[in-house]
């Protein structure tokens, strides 16, 4: 009998079945629908692409995606840079004052509800008196998405072998070489994996980019989300279609990369 | 002095930065919400009542101070709207997170029984849909749901109803989409503790005679217990404030705390009370933050 237990059951690949199709279903019936020759976003009218010409004909739509991708592409490399060094402070570095606190600072807004952050920080940048547009989107991404940085980062230095390190500064190198030469190499792929995940945040965030940005710099989202609120239109199949595909493109990009250098280094990201 | 410590101090030094860049941008803000929760309502820009001005000195600080008010929070506990937006919140995101377990525990179990070199495979299944566009993901929702969207042709074809139902603008359409939205957080977490478990445990309890029901029961369920915390929090959280869904997905006839906040702010234009609202829902999210902080800590580890 014993050997039955720990076998897959029918049940168990019924339930992922399921599970993934619930997940994935969705997602295929919009692409299909954004190829839908029709304009009633119900009926199908035969394959097409006259929506997504009128995607690059829509000013407001183009401004909007540049407008997001700069701030997804500079508040990632922030996040990235700011989010590795929290994770090797709390990873690597002996206890400080104001630990607890720090790490509960970068803790709290992987849940935080975003109504509550995007509020705090526009208090913050009224009371400041900036100019609200590009920069104060970007910064208010930045802090939100390095603590995502931070977690997958950190995840990977715990589980890292430290003898490692002191093997190489057993060997002559001081702290920092020691950290640029053997450390940076084998967490590499975290962090390629932070910076994903922070661009994807940003470039799919409506509620803290509505409370930050500034009239006139409306980010893709927010245009989406202003579209959607009025209805399903064929437009937006085709916008979000290219934005799964772009965000696919990118994860493939970034696989092949990581398993360059895991064929280099060791083990996986963890995201 | 080992060569350990040698290492562990520039790597201190490392968490200035980060350390700075939080506390300006995550912790002074909330100082900004408090202190405009505790100011008046004004019609000017911005709408509020200023109230410190440290440059004016020290009487007008005492002065300033003497103008705190707590209407605002006194407005919350008075007006029936905020009380039920409260309630609703908590209702909705206990039965989410309810339903994301029922649904997220077997999708993760069938995961961690899986063959070694498919689950890789299946984690990746799981946590590509969360790379894309999570308004995408809500839109594409609507999609289905609308009177003659996929959904309600399915069901006619089926001759399961024999009108179009109404989905969107309803309770049900706004659980399928958080559910939908959030089921990676549930089941990650699940898969993690489920995956680590020890299979000879299981074959101990069935040589002890347990049926493999018994088993799951008595031994799997309650060693993956602390995976279903950090789930359930990861879920229940964010859902209590959540605004995109239920905005999009359900009726307007009652609205989550989410919704409340941002229409005090966007549409009534009331800063203060807004950030009353932020204030109150944030210091009922304290213990559930703390919990999870608690259980992040535990999972994560790292020196101290």
């Amino acid at each position: 009998m014993t050997h039955k237990v720990g076998r897959i059951s029918p049940f168990n690949i019924t339930a992922l079945a399921l599970g993934l199709a619930f997940l994935y279903l969705p997602i295929v019936i919009l692409v299909i629908y954004s190829f839908n020759a029709s304009r009633l976003v119900t009926v199908w009218g035969g394959w097409s692409l006259r929506w997504y010409t009128e995607v690059f004909n829509d000013r407001a739509t183009l401004e909007a995606a540049w407008m997001s991708l700069r701030v997804a592409a500079v508040s990632a490399t922030s996040a990235t840079l700011l989010g590795t060094l929290a994770a090797v402070g709390l990873a690597r570095g002996e206890r400080f004052k104001g630990r607890t606190l720090f790490s509960g600072m970068l803790l709290a807004p992987l849940v935080m509800p975003e109504v509550i952050a995007g509020l705090a920080l526009l208090l913050l940048f009224v009371a400041l008196d900036v100019e609200r547009g590009f920069w104060t989107v970007t910064i208010a991404h930045t802090t939100l998405t390095m603590c995502f940085v931070t977690v997958v980062v950190q995840s990977r230095l715990v589980s890292l072998d430290r003898t490692i390190e002191e093997a190489a500064m057993d060997l002559g190198c001081d702290p920092l070489q020691a950290f640029v030469r053997v450390t940076l190499p084998l967490i590499f792929p975290a962090i390629a994996a932070g910076w994903m995940l922070a661009f994807t945040l940003s470039l799919d965030d409506v509620v803290i980019a509505s409370f930050t940005t500034g009239p006139g710099s409306a980010t893709l989202p927010i245009r989406i989300y202003s579209e959607v609120r009025l209805g399903v239109k064929p437009q937006i199949n085709a916008i979000c279609t290219m934005m799964i595909a772009f965000i696919a493109v990118v994860i493939v990009i970034a696989s092949l990369a990581s398993k360059l250098s895991n064929a280099q280094g060791r083990s996986a990201a963890p995201l | 002095m080992s060569a350990r410590s040698i290492f562990a101090r520039p790597a201190r030094f490392a968490a200035v930065a980060p350390y700075l860049w939080m506390v300006l941008f995550f912790l002074v803000p909330f100082g900004f919400v408090l202190k405009i929760s505790l100011s008046q309502t004004a019609i000017a820009q911005p709408p509020y009542v200023p109230l410190f001005n440290l440059t004016a000195g020290w009487d007008a600080i005492v002065a300033a101070l003497k103008q705190l008010s707590l209407d605002n929070f006194r407005l919350l506990v008075s007006d029936n709207l905020y009380i039920t937006s409260y309630l609703r919140s908590f209702v909705v995101a206990v039965t989410s997170t309810l339903i994301l377990l029922l649904i997220g525990y077997p999708v993760a179990y069938g995961m961690a029984r899986l063959p070694q070199r498919w689950q890789a495979f299946a984690m990746m299944l799981v946590i590509v849909p969360f790379w894309t566009s999570f308004l995408i993901r809500i839109y594409a929702w609507i999609n289905i749901l609308q009177h003659d969207g996929l959904l309600n042709k399915v069901l006619l074809a089926l001759h399961l109803v024999a009108t179009p139902v109404v989905w969107l603008s309803t309770d049900s359409a706004m659980y399928i989409g958080i559910v939908y939205s959030y089921l990676p957080f549930m089941i990650l977490p699940l898969y993690a503790t489920l995956v680590r478990m020890d299979p000879s445990q299981l074959e101990a309890a069935a040589d002890l005679g347990a049926s493999p029901r018994q088993a799951f029961w008595l031994v799997t369920f309650p060693l993956s217990l602390p995976g279903v915390g950090a789930g359930a929090l990861l879920c229940f959280i964010p859902i209590v404030g959540e605004f995109v869904i239920p905005d999009l997905l359900a009726g307007s006839a009652s609205m989550m705390i989410g919704q409340t906040l941002w229409l005090e702010f966007f549409a009534n234009k009331d800063w203060p009370v807004a950030s009353a609202v932020a204030v109150a829902l944030l210091v009922l999210l304290v213990p559930p933050l703390l919990l999870y902080d608690r259980l992040q800590r535990r999972t994560l580890g790292g020196a101290g």
